[in-house]
């Protein structure tokens, strides 16, 4: 019997190739072939028997009290179901939405309701829904509901909005001012007393809307017979979705089962919870049929969380080599009409300093401030690039002011490679002292300028200039806390068939997850990543998650898998040497193959091992083992990883018509041990094109005086095209973390946190012979030209 | 006040038969009368490509154009770049080969606009194909690898035709 089982499994050992290392490698992704071939599963695919669609009637102006709502024009319309409003849910939804992350600084924790209660704070902010047959009934229905409105004076502005005789955004605070954070370290006072230099500068800061080319959508079904919940939601946090639905309808969560199919695009506000999620859920419990929602482009300029903007004063303290001994900054933040997401994006904008660079003394003062506009969580980078926008400018203005090279003011700042692991001297509200794990920044400078051959550059750019061409180089650098704690759970279990299976509650919405779990799993059983089987975005998963955000699913989600697997693995070996009866350093794995380095004709398959684990009548689990081929593994940290890099652009700017011509980029990037090379690519080519969008492109715009979005259409918001992006040339550093058993750190973002001051950097050295100075983004060529001009005249004057 | 007429539609080479409102669109015609998902709905306003189908062999944009405008006429979607025996059509194999995707929802409106580009002009240069794919919206690649695997595919034919 036991050899004819090694002749059955022989086969698969011939045929098979040897596959020891999927871990750093570019192993094709697993995803490709069904979205390839029009076969993915995004929310709107998922069609359900007896489903419902949804229209939401959304408020038109910016600031009113609603006097009354008519519906009875719409209810009347043939194919419409109901049309509600918050009244009509009765007591469990007559309360706020849940605020995701409280905070003891949060001085007013304003959330919405998730139909409007009686006063409305921005455009587009639900006030009734409509229930009908399909869409199209269900918007004409919309149209026709009534709604009579009392103004109220709008605060667009959130410098306008701090002053103290400022209206007020809600009718019921006592101002706008949501919060004040503070962030500070070391003694700023002698730091500014000292220095023999110190230089003023003030920024303005906007990142616009988020535009996933998938817009959001949930589909809700109860299953009244079990009280049990689906929610199928385009979200990059299932667990969070199931944790808030649950806490606001008083279910527990077990009742409640979330779904994130696949999601086209995330970048942030897809990890925040909505009223629409809400409102489909408990339309479904009270209609009994499902109830599907899909946003269309109008409502996600109008109602998906953006990021926009901020304006810094910002003081350096440096003495005359360029050293920095410290920097103080006033920020004042527009966080919208209310608080969702608590204060992650402020934090975000005030944590990354000092950046890559060891600045002893740092005094931040960040004011969130609401305005009657739609509210902000963070998109790619969070408040990261705008931290890093103002320290790298800071860098700038000091080598410009000092006449230092713009090199040399880094490398004399830098952390030094020595110093990892650097405290940097500031805490997290959690008492967690900053850490940057490792990395050698000054090295990963140098790359950049090796691979983008710097000298080259300075010289075409003098080259061109003698030709009346404006060129110019952008330098910026950055350092990110990826890999946001505690953690994200995996398991990894070997089917009876021998098939190996990976289950995770996170999700992609787009990164590869699938690829790269698959990668480090295949690893542990000498297999190829495209043996493996996985599963991600359902919260019915054994594991916990938290959300796919802030670069951190491979470095927190990536070791729970290594972990999982190689205790299988270790199980594995300890019931094939039982098996054998040899010590477990006799046996070896190939091709999912346990066999004897002695004997290799002495084998038994991964199945055949997990079926000894499976309960059967009158079948025991062998001594010493638990039940199932299987394990759930955490990889808990406290710690952020700390991923880093530099970045070099060259640019092109026509003085005469504003235009600017990107013509080069490159990269150089330490995100740790690589997983897959050109998985990381992507992210970081993907990461700079959207911060050339935030440098050049994008911009949201309201009209000041009504609170009126003026950009909602993708023709009058710019977003980046195939025509206007550069090459970007990418050059790959590992410092591996010692904070996890990959050594992997983060690199979603890592594209987009320096490439706005990169980008930004190059337009000014460009137009360096007028002495234009960009502290401001978006710049378009209208506002390009003006800053020409403007310094012309100051030229003259 | 609704008006229905019935109409006949070739996509991937099945008659689709149906009686819908005048006012659907192609795109959701295709996609929940005819089940046919793999078509993507971006913007609603003819802007970001998704929806980009074929029409009798022309790249269209079925989120503005009515489906009752489609009666008689062949369509293809991305549902039908493949060979019948499931090998993928080259251009999507090549987007696999260079990473020319990630969250994918963009993808198929990619693929529809530069197959239809192909079979017009089969080795453009890098900025031609550039020019081709302005007007298809893609958040997550940054375009590099949806050029590269098209000029893969134009060099391989460049290549093949000038033997």
């Amino acid at each position: 019997m036991q050899r004819l089982r090694s002749l059955i499994i022989s086969q698969p050992m011939e045929v098979h190739e040897m596959h020891t290392k999927n871990v750093g490698t570019p192993v094709q992704r697993l995803e490709d072939d069904r979205l390839l071939r029009g076969k993915g599963r995004y929310v709107d695919d998922i069609d359900l028997p007896d489903q419902l669609a949804i229209m939401f009637v959304r408020s038109s102006e910016a600031h009113a009290f609603i006097r009354s709502v008519d519906c009875d024009q719409a209810r009347a319309l043939a194919g419409v179901i109901g049309v509600y409003q918050l009244k009509d849910f009765g007591p469990l939804a007559a309360k706020p939405m849940i605020l995701a992350n409280p905070s003891p600084l949060i001085r007013q924790p304003i959330t919405q309701y998730m139909l409007a209660l009686d006063e409305v704070c921005y455009v587009g902010q639900a006030i009734a829904v409509v229930v009908a047959e399909n869409r199209y009934i269900a918007e004409d229905a919309a149209q026709l509901v009534v709604v009579d409105y009392e103004p109220l004076p709008v605060v667009m502005d959130a410098r306008k909005a701090a002053m103290a005789n400022a209206h007020l955004v809600h009718q019921n605070s006592t101002d706008n001012l949501a919060a004040t954070l503070p962030w500070k370290f070391g003694d700023i006072d002698q730091a500014f007393t000292k220095a023999p230099h110190i230089f003023k500068e003030s920024y303005y800061q906007h990142r616009g809307v988020v535009h996933s080319m998938e817009c959001r959508g949930v589909i809700a079904q109860h299953d009244a017979q079990l009280d049990q919940l689906t929610v199928w939601t385009s979200t990059q946090s299932p667990f969070l979705v199931r944790r808030f639905l649950a806490q606001f309808l008083e279910r527990e969560e077990v009742a409640i089962r979330v779904i994130a199919p696949d999601v086209g695009g995330g970048f942030g506000p897809k990890a925040a919870h909505y009223p629409e999620e809400l409102v489909a859920t408990l339309l479904a419990i009270k209609l009994k049929r499902p109830i599907k929602w899909i946003e269309d482009r109008l409502e996600h300029f109008l109602t998906t969380t953006q990021q926009r903007d901020q304006w810094w004063d910002v003081e350096v303290a440096c003495e005359s080599d360029g050293h920095v001994l410290g920097m103080r900054a006033v920020c004042t933040h527009d966080n919208g009409a209310y608080l969702p997401y608590g204060l992650l994006l402020c934090m975000t904008s005030v944590a990354p300093f000092p950046g890559s660079y060891a600045i002893g003394a740092i005094d931040i003062r960040l004011d969130c401030m609401f305005t009657n506009a739609v509210p902000t969580t963070p998109i790619r980078g969070a408040g990261r690039p705008n931290a890093t926008f103002v320290i790298e400018r800071t860098m700038d203005t000091i080598a410009r002011e000092l006449k230092l090279d713009r090199i040399k003011v880094r490398q004399r700042n830098f952390v030094q490679k020595e110093q990892f692991p650097y405290l940097t001297g500031a805490k997290l509200p959690n008492g967690i002292g900053i850490q940057y794990d490792s990395g050698d920044y000054a090295r990963c400078l140098d790359m950049v300028l090796e691979a983008s051959q710097y000298s080259q550059l300075e010289i075409r750019c003098k080259e061109a200039a003698q030709k009346g061409v404006y060129r110019g180089i952008g330098i910026a650098s950055y350092n990110e806390d990826s890999g946001l704690p505690p953690y994200e759970g995996a398991t990894v279990k070997v089917l009876p068939s021998g098939k190996v299976f990976v289950e995770l509650g996170s999700c992609s919405q787009g990164q590869g997850l699938e690829t790269i779990v698959a990668q480090i799993t295949a690893d542990q059983f000498g297999l190829h990543a495209s043996d493996i089987l996985v599963k991600l975005g359902d919260t019915i998963a054994s594991a916990m998650a938290l959300s796919t955000v802030g670069s951190r699913v491979a470095s927190t989600a990536g070791p729970s898998v290594f972990l999982a697997a190689q205790a299988v693995r270790q199980k594995a070996f300890k019931l094939a040497a039982e098996h054998f009866n040899v010590s477990e350093n006799e046996v070896h794995i190939d091709a999912g193959i346990l066999f004897l380095k002695s004997m290799p004709d002495q084998k038994i398959s991964l199945a055949d091992l997990a079926k000894k684990l499976v309960a059967g009548v009158m079948v025991n689990v062998p001594q010493g083992f638990s039940p199932g081929l299987e394990s759930t593994a955490y990889h808990t940290t406290e710690r952020a990883v700390y991923a880093n890099g530099s970045n070099v652009a060259e640019v092109e700017v026509d003085i005469h018509t504003g235009e600017v011509t990107l013509l080069n980029y490159w990269v150089a990037h330490d995100c740790g041990t690589v997983i897959n090379p050109a998985l990381v690519n992507g992210q970081i080519i993907g990461g700079v094109v959207h911060a050339i969008g935030n440098a050049l492109f994008e911009h949201m715009k309201f009209d000041q005086d009504t609170g009126q979005p003026i950009t909602t259409n993708l023709g009058e918001y710019l977003l980046p095209l195939a025509t206007e992006m550069p090459k970007i040339h990418i050059t790959h550093m590992e410092s591996p973390s010692p904070l996890n058993p990959l050594g992997v750190k983060g690199a979603g973002e890592g594209g987009t946190i320096p490439g706005i001051a990169c980008v930004i950097s190059a337009i000014e050295d460009a137009l360096k012979p007028f002495n234009v100075k960009i502290n401001e983004y978006p710049l378009s060529p209208e506002r390009l030209l003006c800053l020409i001009e403007e310094a012309k005249i100051r030229a003259v004057a | 006040m609704k008006d229905s007429r019935k109409i006949q539609v070739e996509i991937n080479g099945v008659i689709f038969e149906r009686m819908i409102e005048t006012r659907m669109t192609l795109s959701d015609f295709i996609r929940h009368e005819c089940g046919l998902t793999g078509t993507h709905v971006g913007c609603e306003h003819g802007v970001c490509g998704a929806c980009t189908i074929h029409l009798n062999g022309q790249a269209i944009r079925s989120c503005i154009m009515y489906a009752v405008q489609a009666h008689g006429q062949k369509v293809t979607t991305v549902e039908g770049l493949s060979q019948p025996d499931g090998t993928l059509h080259p251009l999507q194999q090549a987007f696999k080969n260079q990473n020319g995707l990630q969250c994918g929802f963009c993808t198929p409106g990619m693929l529809m606009t530069c197959t239809a580009y192909l079979e017009e002009k089969s080795d453009p240069t890098e900025q031609e194909i550039r020019e081709v794919i302005s007007g298809n919206i893609c958040r997550c690649t940054g375009y590099q690898g949806i050029v590269n695997a098209t000029l893969e595919i134009a060099n391989n034919k460049s290549t093949n035709g000038g033997a």
